[in-house]
């Protein structure tokens, strides 16, 4: 019987916690299932071998500085895929928290006196995106990736179809799961302007809603507005109240 | 034997963040020996500067997604010390498993997924899932039962949930932890499975020795994981808050990350200065196996922390049985979902010392009246070990010069590999460069 050609994927990681890369590890035994499906040909988290011909890229992490930036460019010559993976590459992450703070002051509360003494501190005022410095194609959101989304992806583009991402707000989802809504718990919660696709996962926990797989593309119109105008506010309060995670959004909102 | 060496290792695989390994020789002379830790920085302890007490084991978490649940319980306790919080005795009992389960799920990783291919002489598990089907669908088990309970108890297996400061938001059931109980007991048979598997394999340890300084929390109770004072070999025992007399951090320029030095010129941390230190509290068959494959205190080969990991995991699983015991004996007192626990916020400084799977952890935080953090301090186990690994890799290279430059380049791997560092977490690295 002949052998169907794998498509030939690599892993690459930017600044970042490897809380996505992890997940591919979490598959358990379905990360037999995935070896079926692709030729992985580069993951240094993993492996020892390392191949620059390959046809998807998955990426991890922000980019930080000007090294980064030529890694991409170069991931991005050699793959035809770009598939940017987990909070940190897709919106920026916690990372971008600093984009808003003073960068000297940035410096010196991690190394003090000494945050001239090596290059290799040297890092841009703001953490970016991945698509802020080359173009990607697809992107799985959240912090960390959702293993079943991830296999989802992979799948799809393995036979040549467009993964199905949603564009609706997490309230979606957390109203299925029957949880009280965090506002009733006189908490804070930003699943209203939140894109979906977790199955609400932290507010199932207990807790709420952090943004982590950022914000919807048209919050003013596609905001879960029934939750809203049952607790007097608007997406912009919102998105004003709570920016752990979308720093690098709404600033690139604000600036089209 | 070789006179001229070019070793240079860029981004060194399987270890979590990006480290260089650089090594020349010239005539048989030593020109650079150098562990060079070369990850982006990523600036937490500003991060947190002007954020809410409730948000701050949400971001620090995020330090490290391997360790995210130790990184959660070091800066929960620091968050409760300075406000002066207390914590249910089920709770903390429920956190114990929640830092068990974790410290599973990273030693069967680093030892199953990172550790064994060079044991076995491949480049990755990949070929070992065809070449060695039974041996790897018995790590991906142990692997998913680790991870099963770190979701029961934390609510998710990387950057957790539940864990809040002052206790939990949700909890698990009776019937879960049966369950669990159960599974943790029928897990000893694959636990054995892999004990054999690496003593069969330990001739391929390289047997190498450095008397250095071992640093991990310790307790009268208990094998210190979740809790305890600081213990060092050479020094003894001391208060958790007066950490900073330990790590003596210092900057170096070949690395983003911080070095530190106590007693010595470097000190070691992780399982092997635990089991070090702590050897006579691990349960009777985490014992047994630590004598069956030739580990007992005081161990000064840092390849042997893989072994001392294999240890713990069995520790682990013993000591979850009797904390599921403890708690169902005593009855679980049930608590409602969304569980707010009962916080007088205040200003104050607080430290939180954790035995994370890489060794112990410090976060200090200071809070203003609001809660909101003025000042963060994070010391993450890789940082300290990262002045060890340099002094061991200048004593080891002249001890293997007359071995083939890919001999080296492998034992030099290994031995950074042995120490299972989270470079990202110390802030990203490995790279070997050979000079011809």
């Amino acid at each position: 019987m002949k052998q169907k050609i794998k498509p030939k994927v690599a892993f690459f990681d930017l600044a970042g916690c490897e809380g996505d890369q992890l997940q591919i590890a979490n598959l358990e035994e379905k990360i037999l299932d995935l070896l079926n499906l692709v030729e992985v040909v580069s993951f240094r988290e993993v492996m020892k071998e390392h191949s620059d011909d390959y046809d998807i890229a998955f990426i991890e992490g922000s980019a930080t500085n000007d090294h980064a930036e030529e890694r991409l460019k170069e991931i991005r010559k050699n793959a035809d895929i770009v598939v940017a993976i987990g909070a940190c590459a897709t919106i920026g992450g916690v990372n971008s928290i600093r984009n808003k703070q003073n960068h000297e002051e940035v410096g010196e509360r991690v190394y003090g006196d000494n945050a001239e003494l090596s290059e290799l501190y040297i890092s841009w005022e703001k953490a970016k995106p991945v698509d802020a410095v080359i173009k990607v194609d697809y992107k799985i959101h959240g912090c960390p990736i959702d293993r079943d989304e991830f296999l989802h992806v992979v799948e799809s583009l393995v036979v040549g179809r467009v993964p199905n991402i949603p564009d609706y707000p997490v309230c979606v989802e957390c109203k299925l799961n029957e949880n009280v809504c965090a506002f009733e718990r006189e908490e804070f919660c930003v699943g209203p302007v939140t894109r979906a696709g977790c199955d609400a996962c932290c507010v199932n926990e207990g807790t709420r809603c952090w943004g982590c797989r950022g914000l919807i593309d048209n919050p003013n119109e596609e905001a879960h507005m029934e939750v809203l105008e049952e607790y007097g506010l608007t997406p912009e309060d919102v998105m004003k109240e709570f920016d752990l995670y979308f720093t690098w959004q709404k600033e690139a909102r604000e600036n089209e | 034997m070789n006179k001229d060496i070019d070793i240079n290792v860029e981004y060194l695989t399987r270890v979590e963040g990006h480290g260089n390994i650089v090594v020349n020789t010239s005539n048989g002379n030593i020109e650079t020996c150098e562990w060079q830790v070369v990850e982006a920085p990523r600036y937490f302890e500003s991060l947190v500067v002007g954020r809410n007490w409730k948000e701050l084991h949400h971001i620090t978490s995020r330090i490290c997604g391997i360790c995210s649940i130790g990184h959660t319980l070091a800066s929960l306790k620091a968050t409760e010390d300075a406000m002066g919080i207390k914590i249910s005795k089920q709770d903390e009992l429920l956190r114990k498993l929640a830092l068990h389960g974790e410290n599973m799920q990273s030693h069967v990783l680093h030892v199953g997924y990172l550790v064994l291919p060079d044991l076995m002489s491949v480049g990755s598990v990949i070929p070992l899932a065809s070449s060695h089907p039974e041996e790897v669908k018995t790590v991906i088990r142990l692997h998913r039962l680790a991870n099963e309970m770190s979701k029961m108890m934390a609510g998710r297996t990387t950057h957790p949930q539940r864990l809040i400061p002052g206790g939990f938001s949700k909890i698990p059931t009776v019937e879960e932890l049966e369950d669990l109980k159960k599974r943790l007991a029928a897990s000893v048979e694959d636990l054995n499975t892999v004990a054999d598997l690496l003593a069969q394999l330990a001739p391929g340890i390289p047997d190498f020795t450095r008397e250095t300084e071992f640093i991990s929390l310790k307790s009268d109770d208990e094998y210190a994981l979740y809790d305890g004072y600081d213990f060092s070999s050479d020094t003894g025992k001391s208060d958790v808050h007066d950490y900073l007399d330990i790590t003596n951090e210092y900057e170096v320029p070949q690395s983003t990350a911080k070095y530190t030095k106590n007693n010595r010129e470097s000190y070691m941390v992780g399982a092997l200065a635990r089991l070090n230190n702590n050897y006579e509290q691990l349960t009777p068959l985490a014992k047994k196996v630590s004598e069956k494959l030739g580990l007992k205190p005081m161990n000064f080969n840092p390849y042997m922390n893989s072994v001392a990991q294999v240890v713990e995991i069995v520790h682990s699983v013993e000591d979850s049985i009797a904390i599921i015991d403890e708690l169902l004996d005593k009855g679980l007192k049930p608590q409602k979902n969304f569980h707010r626990p009962d916080v007088k916020v205040k200003a104050g400084t607080g430290v939180g010392a954790v035995e994370v799977p890489r060794g112990i952890l410090f976060h200090e935080y200071t809070y203003d009246d609001n809660g909101v953090c003025t000042k963060a301090n994070c010391i993450i186990p890789t940082n300290q070990n990262h002045a060890n690994i340099q002094l061991d890799m200048e004593k080891l290279v002249p001890e293997i010069l007359d071995k083939t430059e890919k001999e080296i380049e492998l034992t030099l791997e290994m031995l950074v590999r042995a120490y299972d560092p989270c470079i990202s977490c110390s802030t990203h690295y490995v790279d070997v460069k050979f000079v011809e």
